[in-house]
């Protein structure tokens, strides 16, 4: 292993650079805050001709995850990017772009949803579009946001998975903030992720096959319980990449990150950049003794259920925190998913909700810090006392 | 284990604090660091009140979080030090530095009882006389370096030279005038 070249750049300059490394054969896009930079960086290096890329430039996200359909079926390796508003136009195109098994790879710079309008970071946007078929991955940086979207044009292109993959990273606070980062050398990237060669496409001329045509009651659910079994390959495919990438950069990745998870009592599960400042309040706890850990997801879809269950099986209190509110009063996503594996894998764990910065409040090493002390509290009382909470909202 | 650095700028839609924030991450980027530099984003108009961060350390930095306990603070408009509460949080043993013609201790009545260090740049004066503009990025940069001492000059003057090269590829003649600016702010700087 060699060593990269070392940089600073924001989260959203690192994906642009990325794109360019991979060079696709397409990418439509709309521009929409804060991922508007991906393709405003990625235009420059079309314009530069630094790409052999074709740009559309469509008018809506609905229409751009329509030109990316239709290319990625045509039979071209295509990209975009968006956030919030833009996710949410793009609802139905989504599910045909997973269920016609395209692997198309989107950058997905999380933002609120509206209304209120909230230019700001949280997980609403991505958490719902969660049951529409695309892989998950999260990101807690510039660098895994690059490392990431690298590793997501192999794991959505393997023949076993033909999927979309979403990479999604925290609005503002990753996608505009500059920092250090290793990158790979162009070569390096474009040997990575190969030649796409798709085995069935549109633009086939000695295959005509189509796509897309109506599905009655006697095939519909036989295509979906296939879907779900490419979901399920996507799995072991996640950490086949994973391992093949470490073997190029020394960066290690799986379903989820332990950190200070082997002797830990007590522990949050968390996703993206409040990750890192979690981890800064794992330090400080550990520096007084306090066997703290924490998880930090990065593959949501599919779902860890097995491994994530047994990961929490040693604890005696976890937090489970959600950067977006599901309205079941039961929690957020991330917890009703955790929750439910811990009922087979980790039972004698008392665990417990927090939905935490909605719409981009802050979160601070102090905010994270009362979540560690709530669950010294359960675990020296052995009592719960309240299993949702909100974190750092006025009541 | 090396200390971690926080820095809050405080300055004006257009006036480039946000630029600054990223020129001075890029420097200490250059230098060996470890760094974070990022804005604040509100509603972005012109003249309003912004806030931008930086965080530089020997060590890799995971916080993602705004500062709030910074260890220094940076003013690039001397208005908003009656408009915008620019010490909360300071460091006792911290420091502000404020972009004016005024000596420091001019502004301490004004500082809400902050007790640590004040300086002062004019980078107007030195901006207008040295690139015939008002931009009061370089200077301030000179100035929070030298008071900083985060990084070794020389090393630091290299890193903003070979930045302004890179930044200004395509107009070289302001690369001089720049880097005259940087020298003087670093001289100039009053309260050290």
């Amino acid at each position: 292993m060699e060593m990269g070249i070392k940089d600073k750049l924001s989260g959203n300059e690192a994906i642009a650079v990325a794109m360019r490394q991979i060079d696709p054969d397409v990418v439509a896009a709309f521009p929409i805050t804060p991922s508007t930079e991906v393709p405003q960086y990625f235009s420059q290096f079309v314009a530069n001709g630094q790409v052999h890329t074709e740009f559309v430039a469509v008018e809506s996200e609905h229409s751009a995850m329509s030109a990316c359909i239709g290319a990625e079926a045509a039979g071209a390796r295509t990209m975009t990017a968006t956030s919030s508003q833009g996710l949410a136009l793009m609802w139905e195109m989504l599910y045909i772009a997973a269920s016609l098994r395209l692997p198309i790879v989107m950058s997905v710079i999380n933002r609120a949803l509206s209304g209120p309008i909230n230019i700001h970071n949280d997980h609403s946007d991505s958490m719902g579009a969660r049951d529409s078929g695309w892989i998950q991955l999260y990101c807690e940086n510039n660098q895994e946001a690059y490392d990431n979207l690298i590793q997501a044009v192999r794991i959505a292109e393997h023949k076993d998975v033909q999927l979309p993959v979403m990479v999604c990273y925290d609005g503002f606070i990753t996608s505009h903030a500059v920092e250090n980062i290793e990158l790979l050398e162009d070569e390096k990237v474009k040997a990575f992720v190969g030649e796409y060669k798709p085995e069935y496409y549109l633009l086939d001329r000695d295959n005509p096959i189509s796509m897309g045509p109506l599905d009655m009651p006697a095939y519909y659910f036989e295509h979906k319980r296939a879907q779900a079994e490419a979901m399920k390959n996507a799995k072991r495919v996640i950490l086949e990449v994973a391992e093949e990438f470490e073997k190029l950069t020394g960066r290690k990745y799986g379903y989820f990150e332990e950190y200070k998870m082997e002797d830990a009592e007590v522990a949050i599960v968390i996703m993206n950049s409040t990750a890192g400042t979690a981890k800064f309040v794992v330090n400080e706890l550990r520096k007084q003794g306090i066997k703290a850990g924490l998880i930090k997801l990065r593959v949501f879809r599919p779902f860890p259920f097995e491994e994530l269950g047994k990961a929490l099986s040693h604890l005696k209190a976890v937090a489970i925190m959600d950067k977006a509110e599901s309205f079941s009063t039961a929690g957020g996503p991330l917890f009703t998913e955790v929750r439910s594996a811990m009922f087979d894998y980790a039972k004698d764990t008392k665990a417990v909700s927090y939905i935490y910065g909605l719409g981009g409040r802050d979160v601070r090493t102090d905010d994270i810090m009362t979540v560690y002390q709530d669950l010294l509290e359960i675990v020296r009382t052995g009592e719960v006392k309240s299993t949702f909470n909100y974190l750092g909202v006025r009541e | 284990m090396g200390r971690m650095i926080e820095i809050r700028w405080h300055g004006r839609g257009g006036q480039g604090a946000k630029t600054a924030s990223l020129l001075l991450a890029e420097a200490a980027f250059d230098t060996g660091k470890y760094v974070q530099g990022f804005p604040e984003y509100g509603p972005e108009r012109m003249g309003a009140p912004i806030t931008a961060y930086n965080r530089i350390s020997d060590e890799p930095i995971t916080i993602h979080s705004n500062i709030y306990e910074p260890d220094y603070v940076i003013v690039v408009d001397e208005t908003l030090v009656s408009a915008v509460d620019v010490t909360a949080g300071l460091k006792k043993d911290g420091a502000i530095v404020i972009n004016s013609a005024k000596d420091p201790e001019e502004f301490r009545p004004l500082l809400k009882g902050f007790e640590g260090k004040i300086y002062t740049i004019d980078a107007r004066k030195i901006s207008v006389e040295e690139l015939g503009r008002y931009f009061p990025n370089v200077p301030m940069l000179g100035a929070i370096a030298k008071i900083t001492n985060l990084m070794d000059e020389d090393a630091f003057i290299k890193a903003m030279e070979k930045s302004f090269h890179h930044k200004f590829a395509t107009k070289p003649h302001v690369i001089d005038g720049n880097m005259r600016a940087l020298k003087r702010a670093m001289q100039e700087v009053k309260g050290l």
